[in-house]
């Protein structure tokens, strides 16, 4: 299988696909970073990690602090721009680094972030756009009914929308069942949802809502913040709904307790 | 307006409490948008001219001295009176003026988001003069005492329910009970009819002026603008500087925009253009006509860092698109401008420190910046204004603290992962029978509406590092 895709491959042998894990996954869900690590070698790429990442910054960024975040993005720069692609499974991560890191730094720095800008891809993107990952013969069967949240960066700075869904058809035979208000936030916005709580409150209570009204068994995602946030509202009201980020789902890794599950 | 923004949060927290509301603005949410874009969809060329009319907003801003002066220029030609007002105050004070000049006791009043900025009502009201807001959605919150909830629908947070109950205490109604919407207009329409007939003077708001020829333009969807331009002997529009267009071609441009943006209509029931008094051999019109500029602290946004807020049109799309506003509604913000426009525009009228919940008021999501027909990056300035509230060191300290501390840590990765594997293996081995926590020290505000879910068993990094064995260098 890998052989094969390594063929199909446009990616030149050898490339060097640097992972930025995202401060969530290596905290709170490991498995998306070594799905994320699996795709990518399953699409011919040589993975690296490198070892001093930690955050991207967007906390003290979406709160004003920009002064905090400069060295932070700086830091991110030196780290990953020395790689042929940086893959990130998040799409505000990637928003961050793609928009907001030439937004917020000048001079040199504007043109390193502008050149990482340009090589870094949020993974189903990078998976479906760059890779060109193709649809296997013999697709994983016995998944249930998947609907799939849209995070608000990936899909309205990054256009992420038809990726996550041609992945899951084309990997694992699932035909999304769409949420209602599906480009509405889930109320997760970072600090906001501490913030502010009883407003996201609201906002996650309506997205759950709307998720269970799809019948779905599962609720994938491709950003572990918003997953964070729903998993916990579905935990709270003891909803019949798994969440699990995309990789997760297109590796087959559904053996892992979902998102706020226990064992 | 007095001020309520706060306690932003408090409000909000009512409204979230109240259901009938709740469900109304669900109603928006849903259907707003749904209205929007079938109106754009049926647009030939939406987005190039949004971007035609961009440019165009920026060129009247960056040239915004000439063109008033044109615009003053032409409109006195045309018989106006023009009068440019520093504040709010200063509006107040030259529509009363106006209205001694000529003895008036009645005015009738178009919608004006701007005289609500200068309480121009109350102002008058203090003075004796009989008031009455005519375009129903202001007229309704008038008679309820209320304030504006949509720059657009003012009282879109009213159920006609409400709104019977209302006339059944403040009008006369004998034996009627209204039991149809069409009743309540009616009913409205009756009392307005009388007054417009005796109203010595009407005020009117401006979508745009149009420079090259003195006009002012305004659309409703009642036709209670014109009423109150052409039956009292004296017209009075009110507007800020910043609405000035150079072209009569350029406010048509916009109303293009401005209207599918709005109510998804292709057109208002209603466009008009105001050119002054009336000349010899028209058969009505007013006697004599003022225009009342007013700055408010327009000329000091426009030479700052938020300018393209001046670029608003006032269509209110930004608020029918924002999760936040359409969970607690138009009166939370507690001011004269809602939702996003209203979260960028309040901490520049008023000030930061009496507002500074309102631009984090925002996840980020970026939809009011997309269906912006004015292209106004709302995310990045409300995130702007956040900047200047952490500058200003006007948030929480234990936010403030929390995100340097954690800004600190993530520019020291060896301690950063040391700490977070040490903390993250506990969490995992508190939480991993149910999963996640229901309660959790410093989460509170996390927990108080859901579950916070467990980390698995390690970090990444020193799952990685034991299980991987990098060949990374780094």
């Amino acid at each position: 299988m890998n052989e094969q895709h390594r063929e199909q491959s446009p990616l030149p042998q050898g490339m060097r696909v640097a992972l930025f894990v995202t401060c969530l996954a290596d905290l709170f869900r490991p498995s998306v970073a070594f799905a994320s690590i699996k795709l990518l070698q399953q699409a011919g790429c040589e993975v690296t990690v490198p070892l001093l990442q930690t955050c991207c910054g967007q906390p003290a960024y979406n709160s004003g602090d920009y002064g905090s975040t400069v060295p932070l993005a700086r830091q991110v720069i030196t780290l990953l721009e020395t790689a042929d692609y940086v893959v990130v499974p998040s799409g505000s991560c990637a928003g961050m680094i793609c928009h907001h890191y030439p937004k917020l730094l000048e001079g040199v720095w504007r043109d390193r972030a502008l050149q990482l800008a340009a090589k870094t891809f949020e993974l189903t993107v990078f998976l479906k756009d760059i890779a060109r990952i193709e649809p296997q013969g013999t697709k994983q069967s016995g998944y249930p009914a998947v609907t799939y949240h849209d995070g608000c960066a990936g899909l309205r700075e990054l256009g992420i929308r038809e990726q996550p869904r041609q992945l899951l058809r084309d990997l694992c035979g699932i035909e999304v069942s769409e949420l209602q208000q599906g480009e509405v936030c889930c109320g997760f916005g970072g600090t906001f949802c501490a913030r502010m709580p009883e407003i996201s409150g609201k906002m996650v209570g309506d997205k759950l809502d709307h998720a269970l009204a799809t019948g779905a068994r599962i609720l994938a995602g491709g950003d572990l913040g918003c997953l964070l946030n729903i998993a916990g509202r579905a935990q709270r009201q003891g909803a019949a709904i798994e969440v699990r980020h995309i990789a997760e789902l297109l590796c087959g890794d559904l053996d892992i307790p979902a998102i706020g599950q226990g064992r | 307006m007095q001020q309520r923004s706060d306690t932003f949060l408090d409000n909000a927290s009512a409204a979230l409490k109240n259901p009938g509301q709740a469900q109304r603005l669900d109603m928006i949410a849903l259907f707003a948008p749904l209205l929007r874009t079938a109106a754009i969809a049926g647009f030939a060329d939406f987005d190039r001219l949004r971007h035609h009319v961009k440019q165009v907003r920026q060129h009247s801003l960056d040239h915004l001295e000439y063109y008033l002066g044109q615009f003053e220029q032409e409109a006195v030609h045309n018989g106006n009176h023009v009068h440019f007002a520093r504040d709010g105050d200063e509006l107040n004070s030259i529509v009363l003026d106006i209205c001694q000049q000529h003895n008036a006791r009645r005015i009738a009043k178009g919608k004006s988001m701007v005289t609500e900025e200068t309480s121009l009502n109350s102002f008058l009201q203090r003075a004796g003069l009989n008031v009455m807001e005519t375009d129903l959605g202001e007229y309704i919150i008038q008679q309820a005492g209320e304030t504006p909830s949509h720059i657009v629908g003012p009282a879109l947070h009213k159920s006609a329910g409400e709104i019977r109950e209302l006339f059944q205490q403040k009008h006369d109604l004998g034996p009627r009970d209204l039991p149809e919407t069409s009743d309540l207009v009616g009913e409205a329409r009756q009392v307005l009819r009388e007054h417009f007939l005796k109203a010595e003077v009407g005020i009117i708001g401006a979508n745009a002026l149009i420079a090259e020829n003195g006009y002012s333009m305004l659309v409703t969807n009642e036709g209670n603008g014109d009423l109150c331009a052409n039956l009292p002997r004296v017209l009075i529009v009110c507007t800020t500087i910043d609405r000035v267009l150079p072209r009569a071609q350029d406010a048509t441009a916009m109303l293009r925009l401005l209207v599918r943006s709005a109510t998804g209509q292709s057109q208002t029931c209603y466009t008009s253009f105001y050119s002054g008094p009336r000349r010899d051999g028209d058969s009505d019109g007013p006697l004599e006509t003022h225009f009342v500029l007013l700055d408010n602290q327009r000329s000091d946004i426009l030479a700052g860092d938020y300018r393209e807020i001046l670029e608003c049109i006032r269509c209110g799309a930004c608020l029918n698109h924002c999760p936040i506003y359409t969970a607690v509604g138009g009166h939370a913000y507690g001011w004269v401008y809602q939702g996003p426009m209203g979260s960028v525009l309040t901490p520049l009228l008023t000030s930061l420190e009496q507002s500074h919940q309102l631009p984090n008021a925002c996840t980020g999501c970026g939809r009011c910046a997309e269906v912006c027909p004015a292209d106004i990056p709302l995310p990045d300035l409300l995130r702007d204004l956040r900047h200047e509230e952490t500058r200003k060191k006007l948030a929480a300290p234990r936010w403030r603290y929390g995100l340097q501390l954690h800004a600190w840590l993530a520019r020291h990765p060896p301690l950063y992962h040391r700490l977070t594997g040490a903390i993250i293996p506990l969490l995992h081995l508190l939480g991993r029978k149910r999963g996640s926590f229901s309660r959790l020290p410093f989460a509170g505000g996390w927990t108080s509406q859901r579950d916070f879910p467990a980390p698995q068993e390690k970090t990444f990094m020193q799952l990685y590092q034991a299980r991987m064995r990098p060949r990374d260098e780094h």
